[in-house]
């Protein structure tokens, strides 16, 4: 059975993605500590909120973040856990630097639509990889947020989404993957990709 | 493309016994209408685009046996919370998210102290903050408020009421909502009282005026009866999501074939 780390920095409704993965059999834990970070077979790094907050609270568990990257084991970044694995961030006036595991920037959305982004909007699918086995074109997903990743290459971009402006909706790195949206809180669909990641951290 | 959403709203009454789903008509005369754990699955099966509880007692005795009821349905139901009724501080947010909400909605302790959405946006990010706005026509014509037409050619002002309706508080209800936006609530769930419970549709007047007036989304509630109630929501009154209760609590409609109909007359919606 998969053992997945949730890491807790402090950061979003920690308790709804840990009951999503139990739903697909894997053993899960919410944790702050670093050794059980690295006894793990996936890791996923979840959170709502700022870039600015997040970033500070994530850099405690960054080499241990650094070294799943390196030794393959797939890890998984929802909504700002994805924006967090990027180049840069720029929040209010600030320039902030992110993990750069995916070459690019995190930005606001345009306002010429209501933001936050917030519901359920369909994703198109532009490559194709394990994590979006029996997801489909015109498949709903649930979003929430105000701030996007501009990636550098289109090659790190495994769907997009559609809202005023196209952006990624599932980018992926080696063995990262990172969503803008929520799979735990995105029905059947979405816990089919949780399904899929614990498939893909067993393999 | 980003679909309207449909939200049924649980009334969620607290007893020792866990807690019930009831309805009441214009905030009073309440009747009952089921488990809320089991509406919740039921719904989430019928496509509930999101879910919202109130705590209709509201009062701090209850306040756990409120967050059991979060933490069951969060077990069980994969989409979106939003949990209100007396929520008045930061602290209490953070339990409510905790047990498994994904939003907060905050009415009277917002009128109270604005602060308290900037002081949640900034520690938990404004989308989950969900400025709870009750609303009810005021027939005249005042100055510095904004006047808007009704049906019937008369004009006059929306006035923000809070503690469930019982307390009127001067405000006017469309720049309330703009004042709440600066402050960083990410959502705006917008009750017309003199709708609420009554099934006769929502008021249009009161959602265009908010809606096009702020730049974030907004939940229209109260008065939503049938399918065509719904299309003039989101067609003229340009919301952003439907919320409703009694329609759905007493199977009048199911959710799927609400969408069906929404869909039929070019709504974009999840089906």
């Amino acid at each position: 059975m998969a053992k997945i780390a949730i890491i807790d920095y402090g950061l979003g409704n920690l308790r709804s993605v840990k009951k999503a993965i139990e739903k697909t059999t894997a053993k899960t834990e919410i944790t702050d500590n670093n050794e059980k970070i690295r006894k793990a077979d996936g890791i996923i790094i979840p959170g709502v909120g700022a870039f600015e907050d997040g970033i500070k609270n994530l850099s405690k568990y960054r080499e241990e973040i650094y070294r799943a990257f390196e030794n393959d084991k797939p890890v998984l970044g929802i909504c700002l856990g994805m924006q967090l694995t990027l180049t840069k961030g720029y929040e209010g006036n600030k320039e902030l630097k992110g993990l750069d595991i995916i070459q690019g920037e995190v930005i606001s959305l345009p306002t010429q639509k209501k933001v936050p982004h917030i519901g359920w909007n369909s994703i198109k699918l532009t490559q194709n990889h394990p994590l979006l086995k029996g997801i489909g074109n015109g498949d709903y997903f649930y979003f929430v947020h105000s701030y996007y990743t501009n990636t550098a290459s289109e090659r790190d971009v495994l769907a997009e989404c559609r809202y005023g402006i196209n952006f990624p909706a599932v980018i992926s790195r080696k063995n990262y993957v990172g969503v803008q949206f929520h799979p735990e809180k995105s029905g059947k669909k979405g816990i089919q990709l949780l399904k899929n990641f614990v498939e893909y951290c067993k393999s | 493309m980003l679909t309207k959403r449909i939200i049924p709203c649980l009334d969620v009454k607290l007893g020792k016994e866990g807690g019930k789903v009831v309805k009441g008509v214009e905030f009073e005369d309440l009747k009952e209408a089921g488990n809320p754990v089991e509406l919740s699955k039921r719904y989430n099966k019928d496509l509930a685009d999101e879910l919202v509880f109130l705590d209709i007692t509201a009062s701090s005795d209850n306040r756990k046996t409120m967050l059991d009821v979060v933490k069951k349905t969060s077990e069980e139901v994969f989409i979106p919370l939003t949990v209100g009724g007396g929520i008045s501080s930061t602290e209490e947010i953070k339990k409510t998210l905790r047990a498994g909400a994904d939003k907060v909605s905050i009415n009277t302790a917002a009128v109270k102290d604005p602060n308290l959405l900037s002081k949640g946006a900034r520690l938990f990010g404004s989308q989950c903050i969900v400025s709870a706005i009750d609303a009810k026509r005021r027939y005249e014509e005042k100055e510095n408020k904004n006047l808007v037409e009704f049906e019937d050619g008369r004009k006059g002002w929306f006035e923000v009421y809070t503690y469930g309706g019982r307390e009127p508080t001067g405000k006017d209800a469309i720049k309330w909502a703009s004042e709440v936006e600066k402050k960083g609530a990410g959502e705006i769930l917008l009750t017309s009282m003199d709708k609420d419970g009554k099934k006769s549709g929502y008021d249009i007047g009161l959602t265009k005026n908010v809606s096009e007036n702020v730049n974030i989304p907004v939940i229209a509630s109260g008065g939503g009866g049938n399918p065509q109630h719904f299309v003039e929501a989101f067609k003229k009154g340009k919301a952003d999501a439907c919320l409703a209760a009694s329609i759905f609590h007493y199977k009048e409609y199911s959710i799927k074939n609400l969408k069906k109909e929404l869909k039929e007359n070019d709504i974009n919606v999840r089906i």
